[in-house]
This record gives structure tokens, C-alpha cells and sequence, in this order.
């Protein structure tokens, strides 16, 4: 059922945003802020008119998401408050979207990165500009936080009342932060953690979860025109650094790809990427089954393929990154790149 | 020059090799993409992305492409060549002990039991024949007599068919054993000795050194674990049976009953064969079920303890030689070797010990062969190396886990160990690599041609109909059919089968297995009518490439569990794979296709497998042989949970048909 909701919320969400990119769309081709010979990439509402069900269908017939289906993991519910969160700001609704916000950062303290993306894009929606002297800005940022704030103390007084203790901050939050469970998955700090000294647990405890919340404020300042483009390299590395992935997070941001299959010419290494993490997906099994049953092979092996995987997730999001900012660029400074002498150029990212 | 346009790019010039292009690659923090020509849009470059520079990416997708077919060819040949070369000498070390608490000492073995031996085992073959099966009360009767903890275990199955051998569909046993508690331990862990006891006068001296031994091991102080004697009915099904009443699980279907006396983890087992008086050699069987092997270290604990007393071993039935470096000897470790690969890649157990490797107990079988060699050796010789070898794992301190667990044995003293064997398979699979990055490649210059056209003018649809992902759903959707069919309907049908015609049972079901194999190479006509843009260029293409990366991802797979299917199947599969497309000499490459295909491996593999043993058969012979070993795959599928049967007709048998459908795509 779960399941269900969250592809109606992201149906719904998608088709908004569509609307949304397309008028901005004709805006600054109406400014004339395009080059002239772009017109290849320029979307038109005939391909964008199944990007909503072709995102609803990639969320519910993905492997992953049966998969957590199946399993019974609470990963479902987590991803449809996201997919839920995501509507309502789509949607422009602040208190909706902070309300949704504050769910998803009390089940599992990550959400909290996707505060920035939800407020640049309300933000963006409000017409006010992002300078840090203006006062508007300022003011409205102060909303949203407020809303977003009192409700996760609401929230987690709730709890307190249901539980009549403070005992589940340290439970849940504390086991978050903390990774004292180190049954293997397929992330990357269990391994770690397994073979490291007590002395210096703390100190990469702390630098694996800073890890996390590292990447937001540089993709902030780089992606602030699109900050649901944002949003979903935000997701995307949540669910790579998390202390606990699971596939469940994985289906989320892997159903908002084809929102941006107008990227695909100019993604470079797909091919291989999904070749890579469908091989991955496929031997986790295998070296499971090898390592605890079969016995003959060890916990190595297992991690290489956790390795291998969350290598392909991150190629897989800094070539959908890399994509999009070769796309703003060709629309902004034409397709056929040329030198100040005319020669042919050559785009290289430095 | 410019940087206009937001921080962080530059334009730079293509040819200048000398400026930033030509810098050591970065890994992530550098891309490059190549300028779009004067007229057409960019194609992506989609090899190796990671590289800064560009024209290396279009030297290397330049060599993919035109070097395709020299490039598979050397890599096919270069993993063949691999292959053979694991008989030779470099590549295959001597084996050696690995586990610390077995090696160093040696024990002084007294057995002096030959006699009584010899006594037990006629008195045993007589209660035998008296009962008509085993001799249940007997055994236990002995077994007390000589103070050991006996129980029975009586156990049942019903058999999904019955075929030759049990011509009924339930199959009623007991197993017996005693157990010798070690005197001062605390029966945490215990070794297993154990003797089948198989219809037909087969085995009878070998039960009774079993119990020479026991009364002979009852009279010593230094056990410190428990050791069971197990004399199993049924063979495997016993065996079976025995393992999951022992360890509480229930991975069959078999029913069994008593209250059974357990006396720890099991830390290794032996299970022995004898049928005659004197041995002149021992054979060692290490395949297990589904390919799994042994540690290396029992094999070894097997060698010294037969060097030591002066036994004859062999492998596969082969001795070994003495000269490394003649090429007849080349031959004969070639020969062992094959042997070893065919007989892992059945998965099927070639001894009562391959079902124990399923619960991570090391177990071997030992079988006495008496042939015609001048030098025989009586009882009491089998039973010194079996107390040596009992006496060295009784000093065990953990499961032997310090030496191999994949290795391919090309004779009894050399090895070849994982990662000298997997590179030969992983030629094999870099041509179907290669074939798909090819593809790819033209499925992306096809699709760049074809946008080119579709914006050159007007907006009409290209030349060619562009059927997309969904069209290939239909002739998947119906290849996994016929192998679910080819799974389910063979068993399911055979009542309805014997009905209709005059065959038995399990006859039946293979009848039904083979003309579901067949009929399903007649279904490429039916599904084109099914397509919408069904003739197109593109369409077999992109099915070809979904074939061979199935295909791959499979033998990937499989190699990781049973090395030797998986290479078996590449080697025949992948060439086939490579080759196969709609235009070309049609003829001929369907006969290679139909040459690749598992059933026909099977078939060759069985010719194969007789003549490296020296018993070569007749092509009706052979034939009859392979139906035999296409029911006891579909048997021991349902009977121990075997794996060959299933991926051949799930995974291995769909994907072939995809090849087939993309040779017949017009």
C-alpha cells in the first residue's frame, strides 16, 4: 500500500514540476537567455507528457522495491514520507513540506539535508532571489525553519508522551549516529568499523557521518537554479552514505531518472554503470550465500561487491551531475563550441 | 581564451596534445567530452568515461570496433588455451598440509584388527542376505557388543518418479549407528566414519573393518571427540536422511523417526568402500553436491597417510606418474584433470561424502579397488591409515579452514588453485564482453544516424520502424515460458503421460523433457507475428545484446559456485553466442548453435567422459546413457536439492532460445 502512495505522490510531484520546467522553459526563451542554435535540446510537452507514468511504473516495477516490499522493511513507509515531502513542496505548500520534512528527519535523521534543496525551490517559487543581504530572503528562510523546527518537536514530544520516556533518542538516533550494529549490508561502514581499534571508532564514526551531510551546502551554491535537480543528488547520496542502506532507498532515486532522460545523450558511461549494478545486484547473493553458507569464501568478497556497488551508484549520480551541467551549458552557450579565432572547441571540466 | 559561462569550464583546443587534455588522467574530477562535428549532433562516447582524454576514448571504442572479431577470437582461443595449460607442471604446485595442528606430528598406528575384520564382514554379508536388506538387529546387537552407543533411525521419501533402480515411488530405510563417546571430552565435537550399505553384495568388508575399527578405537585413551559409526541404507538417500535428522533441518522432503542421539558438531567424515579381501589401490573421490569440494587439507591428510604405508592411491582411478616434463605425462594430468572438471560439472556427488559439504563438514569417500596389480594389501594396512587419519583429526582445533576450497586437481599431488584457474574463465566471458560493448556501440550510432535524419527535415518518422524496449518483452517473456515449462511439466505431466502412452514412468518424464526442449527451437516462427516493428535492423540487435549480457551475468554466477559448469558452458556456449546473427550463412549457423546447446553438451560430455576412462561407447550406448543422466539430474534435483537441472532449464535453456530467436529474426 505503501508502495502504492508513494508512486501516486511522485506521479503527482512530476507532473507539477514538468508544468513548472516548461514555463520556465518558454520564459527564457522569451528572454532570449538561450544561444540560437540549441533547438535539439529544447523539451517539448509531447516527450514530457509520459515522464509522470513512466516515473510511477520505474518506482513500483523496480527489482529494489519489490524486493523491500517483500521483505517487509520499513524502508517503504520512509519512502513515501519523502515521496510525500517532495509533493508538497512541489506544490509550494511550506507548511506541508516542513510537516513531511520533520516526519522523515525523526524516523531517520538524513532527511535533514533535503531541508536546503526544499528551501531553494520554495524560494525559487516565491520569486525571491537568493542574496544574502536581502531581507525577504532572510524572512522566509526563518519561516520554513520555524515550521519545520516545531513541528520535529512536536513530533518527538509525541513521543515522549506515547513512551513517557526520553529513552528512544538515544535508540534511534543514537544507533544512527553511532553504528554499533554491524551485521553486514550493503553499505560501506560495517566493514570498516569490523576491523578497526576501538581508540579510533569515534573519530571515523564521526567522518563517515560528516561524510553525508557534507556534500550539501557545495551542491547548494552549485545548483541553486535547480534545486530539484538538487534534491535528487541529495536523496541519491543519502541513500549511498547512509549508515544503513537498504535497496528500498535506492528505488527512490533510481525512479526519478526518467525526469531527466533528456540528459541521456550526453551520459557517458551508462552502458557500463548499469551493466556494473546490475552485476553487482546479482552477485550480492551469490557471495552471501558463499561466504555464510558455502563457507569457502570470506567477508571480503562481500564487501568488494558492497564496494563495487556503491562505486557504480556514485558514477552512476556524478554522471547524471556532469549531464546536466554540460546540458545548462550548451543551452546557454550554444552546441557547436567555438574559439575566439573560430576553431573548433572542446569542453573539458576542470 | 574564454571561460566565459559559470565557473569551472574551459574551452580548449582538440588538438593540442600538450595542454590540459593530455595530463595524466584524474580519475572523477576531470571529464572531457569530444567537440560535436560541424554538422551533427554529439554522439556519446560511451567507453571508458573515466579517461581525461578524449582521443584515447576514440582510439580505444575505435579498436572495439574494428578489432571485434580478431579480439574474440584471440580471447576465446587464449581462455581455451589457459585451460589446457592447467596440466602442466608451473601452473600446478605441489599440494601441501596447511592446517597447523595436522602437520606436525605423526602418530604410531597399532591396528592389528585384519582378521576380525575380515570375520565381521562375512558375518554381515550372511545377515544380509537373511534379511534381504539390512540386517538392522544384527548391526545394533554387534554394535553394543563392542560398547558402543547405538540408535537406529528409520526414515522414508517418495520419490517424484520412480525410475530404474527403485521401481516404486516410496522408498523405506533404517540407518544404524554407534557412537563412540571420547572418554574425557565433553562430546562438543565428533568425526563421522561411515559405510554404505548398498543393495547388492557390495561393501560387506568394508562394514567390517568399520567395526574392527571401532572395537579397536574403543580401547584407546586418546580421543577427544566423539567419533560416529554410521552404516547408511539407500546410499545418498540414507545419507540425506541422516543429515537432517542429525542437524534438525528439513531441506528435502524426507520423513524420518526416533530420537536420535547426536554427539556434537561434526568436524569431518570419512565414508568408506570396500568390496573385496585385499585392495591393490585406494580411489579418492572429492566432488560433492553441486560441485562443492572438500578442503584441500583432507586430501593431503589422505596422500601422507597412504605414503606412509606404502598404499597405492590414485584419482579418477588414474595413478599418477613419475616424469613431469614427457608429454605422455602432459596427457595423463590433462586426462585427470578432465575427469575431475566433467565430474564437478555434473554436481552430481560422486561418493556418500558430497552430501555432507552442504552443512560445512569436510568429508571424503575412499574406495578400495582390487585390480589386477602384482602387490596387494590385506585389512590391517586399510585399517593403519585409516587410525592414522582418525588419530590426525582427532587433533584438530577448528574446521579445517586454512587451505583451499576451489581447486581443480590434475593428479593426487598437484593443484590448481582459484585464482590461477578463474583468468582462463575470464577470457571466455570478456568475448561476450567485447560482442556487447559492439553492439552497443552501433545500437548508439545507429540511434545518432537516425535522430540525424529525423531533424534534418521534416518531422516524419525515420526509415525504419524503431520498435524500442518493448518489443523484445514478448520473445522473453515466452523463452522463460518454455523454461518454466521445461521445469514444472515434466514431473507434473508424467501421469498423464503413462496414460497415453506405453512407456514408464520415468521414461516418460524424460520423453516429456526432451520434446519440451525441442518443441521450444520451433518457437522463433511464432513470435515475430507477435512483434509490432518486429523485421528491423535494431530489434535483433538489442535482443542479441540482452542474450549475451544473460548470458553473461549466468556464467559469471556460476563460476563463483561450480567453476567447472560454468567453464564448461562458456566454452561450448560462447563462441556460438558471438556468432549467431539473422544475416550469414544460416545453415551453417545453426548447426553451431544447435552444437551449443546444454543438451547436446551433456550428450558430448558423457562421450567424453567414457573415453578419458578408457570405456568408450557405442552412439547407442551413448544415447541410452544420456537419457539415464537426464532423469537422474531431474531425480537428484528433487531427492538432494541439486542445482544442475534447475539453471539448465531456468536460466541456461532461455537464454539459448533468445540466441536462437535473434538467428531466426526474419
Amino acid at each position: 500500500i505503501t508502495d502504492v502512495l508513494t508512486a501516486v505522490a511522485l506521479y503527482l510531484a512530476i507532473q507539477d514540476f514538468n508544468k513548472v520546467v516548461f514555463k520556465k522553459q518558454k520564459l527564457l526563451i522569451e528572454l532570449d537567455k538561450y544561444a540560437p542554435d540549441v533547438a535539439e535540446l529544447i523539451r517539448t510537452p509531447m516527450e514530457m507528457h509520459y515522464i509522470p507514468l513512466k516515473v510511477a511504473l520505474f518506482y513500483l516495477l523496480n527489482p529494489y522495491t519489490v524486493m523491500s516490499c517483500v521483505a517487509k522493511s520499513t524502508c517503504a513507509i520512509n519512502n513515501t514520507v519523502i515521496a510525500f515531502f517532495i509533493l508538497a513542496t512541489i506544490k509550494g505548500s511550506a507548511f506541508l513540506s516542513a510537516v513531511f520534512l520533520a516526519l522523515a528527519t525523526y524516523q531517520s535523521l538524513y532527511p535533514l539535508t533535503l531541508f536546503a534543496p526544499a528551501l531553494l525551490y520554495l524560494l525559487q517559487r516565491q520569486f525571491i532571489p537568493i542574496k544574502l543581504k536581502s531581507k525577504s530572503f532572510w524572512l522566509y528562510t526563518m519561516q520554513y525553519a520555524a515550521l519545520y523546527l516545531c513541528s520535529l518537536v512536536v513530533i518527538i514530544c509525541l513521543s515522549f508522551f506515547l513512551l513517557n520516556s526520553w529513552d528512544f533518542i538515544p535508540s534511534v538516533y543514537g544507533f544512527i549516529l553511532s553504528v554499533p550494529d554491524l551485521t553486514p549490508n550493503i553499505g560501506l561502514f560495517w566493514y570498516f568499523f569490523a576491523e578497526m581499534f576501538e581508540h579510533f571508532s569515534l573519530f571515523f564514526v564521526c567522518v563517515f557521518q560528516i561524510n553525508v551531510f557534507f556534500y550539501t551546502i557545495p551542491l547548494a551554491i552549485k545548483l541553486k537554479e535547480h534545486p530539484v535537480f538538487f534534491m535528487f543528488v541529495q536523496i541519491a547520496i543519502i541513500s549511498i552514505f547512509k549508515s544503513y542502506p537498504t535497496v528500498g532507498d535506492i528505488a527512490l532515486y533510481m525512479a526519478f531518472l526518467p525526469v531527466w532522460s533528456h540528459l541521456y545523450r550526453f551520459l557517458r558511461n551508462i552502458f557500463i554503470l548499469s551493466c556494473v549494478l546490475i552485476v553487482c545486484s546479482l552477485l550480492f547473493p551469490v557471495l552471501w550465500h558463499l561466504w555464510i553458507y558455502a563457507g569457502s569464501a570470506n567477508s571480503n568478497f562481500y564487501y568488494a561487491i558492497t564496494l563495487t556497488f556503491n562505486i557504480g551508484q556514485i558514477l552512476l549520480v556524478s554522471d547524471y551531475f556532469y549531464a546536466f551541467l554540460r546540458r545548462e551549458y550548451y543551452l546557454t552557450h550554444g552546441l557547436h563550441l567555438t574559439r575566439q579565432d573560430g576553431t573548433e572547441a572542446m569542453l573539458v571540466l576542470k | 581564451m574564454g571561460a566565459r559561462g559559470g565557473p569551472g569550464w574551459i574551452c580548449g583546443q582538440p588538438q593540442a596534445r600538450g595542454a590540459r587534455g593530455a595530463s595524466p588522467p584524474v580519475p572523477v574530477g576531470t571529464l572531457s567530452s569530444p567537440c560535436p562535428p560541424s554538422s551533427s549532433p554529439a554522439p556519446p562516447a560511451p567507453t571508458m568515461g573515466l579517461l581525461s582524454d578524449p582521443h584515447c576514448r576514440r582510439a580505444l571504442s575505435r579498436l572495439v570496433l574494428r578489432l571485434n572479431t580478431p579480439l574474440c577470437a584471440l580471447s576465446y582461443v587464449a581462455g581455451l588455451g589457459w585451460f589446457l595449460a592447467l596440466a602442466f607442471q608451473p601452473l600446478a604446485p605441489r599440494t601441501y598440509m596447511s592446517e597447523n595442528a595436522m602437520g606436525s606430528t605423526m602418530v604410531e598406528e597399532q591396528f592389528l584388527f585384519g582378521e576380525r575384520a575380515l570375520s565381521y564382514g562375512r558375518e554381515f554379508a550372511g545377515h544380509k542376505k537373511k534379511a534381504g536388506g539390512m540386517p538392522v538387529a544384527w548391526l545394533e546387537k554387534t554394535m553394543w557388543a563392542l560398547g558402543l552407543e547405538v540408535h537406529r533411525q528409520p526414515f522414508s521419501r517418495t520419490l517424484p518418479f520412480p525410475d530404474e533402480t527403485r521401481e516404486r515411488y516410496m522408498v523405506k530405510g533404517t540407518n544404524v549407528y554407534g557412537i563412540l563417546r571420547a572418554p574425557r571430552a565433553a562430546s562438543t565435537e565428533s568425526l563421522v566414519l561411515s559405510v554404505p550399505c548398498s543393495e547388492g553384495p557390495h561393501n560387506h568388508q568394508a562394514v567390517g573393518l568399520m567395526l574392527a575399527l571401532a572395537s579397536y578405537f574403543r580401547g584407546q585413551i586418546y580421543w577427544a571427540k566423539d567419533i560416529i559409526f554410521l552404516v547408511n541404507e539407500h546410499d545418498l538417500l540414507g545419507m540425506e536422511a541422516w543429515l537432517e535428522a542429525y542437524h534438525d533441518v528439513n531441506v528435502t522432503e524426507v520423513r524420518s523417526s526416533g530420537t536420535l542421539g547426536r554427539a556434537g558438531a561434526i568436524q569431518a567424515a570419512v565414508s568408506l568402500e570396500l568390496s573385496s579381501d585385499v585392495v591393490t589401490s585406494f580411489d579418492v573421490a572429492v566432488e560433492g553436491l553441486n560441485g562443492q569440494l572438500p578442503n584441500l587439507d583432507l586430501l593431503n591428510l589422505f596422500h601422507a597417510f597412504c605414503q606412509k604405508n606404502g598404499l597405492l592411491c590414485t584419482i579418477q582411478g588414474k595413478l599418477q606418474r613419475s616424469d613431469w616434463d614427457s608429454l605422455p605425462a602432459y596427457a595423463h594430468s590433462l586426462q585427470t584433470l578432465l575427469l575431475m572438471v566433467l565430474a564437478q560439472a555434473s554436481g552430481r556427488p560422486r561418493g556418500d561424502h558430497g552430501l555432507f559439504l552442504r552443512y560445512r563438514i569436510e568429508a571424503i569417500t575412499l574406495r578400495g579397488i582390487n585390480s589386477f596389480r602384482q602387490y596387494k594389501y590385506d585389512m590391517t594396512t586399510v585399517g593403519k591409515t585409516l587410525e592414522g587419519m582418525f588419530r590426525k583429526l582427532n587433533n584438530l582445533l577448528e574446521r579445517l579452514h586454512q587451505s583451499y576450497f576451489f581447486y581443480l586437481l590434475p593428479s593426487l599431488s598437484r593443484f590448481v588453485s582459484i585464482g590461477v584457474y578463474m583468468p582462463a574463465f575470464g577470457f571466455l566471458i570478456l568475448v561476450l564482453v567485447l560482442k556487447a560493448l559492439d553492439l552497443w556501440m552501433k545500437l548508439s550510432k545507429c540511434e545518432a544516424g537516425s535522430a540525424e535524419r529525423l531533424w534534418d527535415g521534416d518531422h516524419a518518422a525515420g526509415e525504419e520502424p524503431r520498435p524500442g524496449l518493448l518489443a523484445l518483452v514478448p520473445p522473453v517473456l515466452i523463452c522463460h515460458a518454455a523454461g518454466l515449462a521445461l521445469y514444472f511439466l515434466p514431473v507434473l505431466g508424467q501421469r498423464v503421460a503413462t496414460q497415453h502412452f506405453p512407456v514408464s514412468e520415468s521414461e516418460a518424464v524424460v520423453l516429456t523433457v526432451i520434446a519440451i526442449y525441442v518443441a521450444g527451437m520451433a518457437l522463433p516462427h511464432n513470435t515475430h507475428r507477435v512483434l509490432a516493428g518486429g523485421g528491423s535492423d535494431r530489434g535483433w540487435m538489442t535482443l542479441k545484446l540482452l542474450a549475451l549480457l544473460y548470458l553473461a551475468l549466468q556464467l559469471g554466477c556460476l563460476a563463483l559456485l561450480n567453476f567447472s559448469l560454468g567453464f564448461l558452458l562458456a566454452a561450448t556456449m560462447v563462441p556460438a553466442a558471438a556468432a549467431v546473427q539473422p544475416t550469414g550463412p544460416k545453415v551453417l549457423l545453426s548447426a553451431l548453435l544447435v552444437l551449443a546447446t546444454p543438451a547436446v553438451t551433456l550428450l558430448l560430455g558423457i562421450f567424453l567422459q567414457r573415453e578419458l576412462v578408457e570405456a568408450p561407447v557405442a552412439a547407442a550406448e551413448g544415447w541410452q546413457l544420456f537419457l539415464a543422466a537426464v532423469a537422474e539430474g531431474l531425480l537428484q534435483h528433487h531427492l538432494y536439492g541439486s542445482l544442475l537441472f534447475p539453471f539448465l532449464a531456468l536460466c541456461a535453456y532461455p537464454c539459448w532460445l533468445l540466441l536462437w530467436n535473434v538467428l531466426f529474426w526474419k
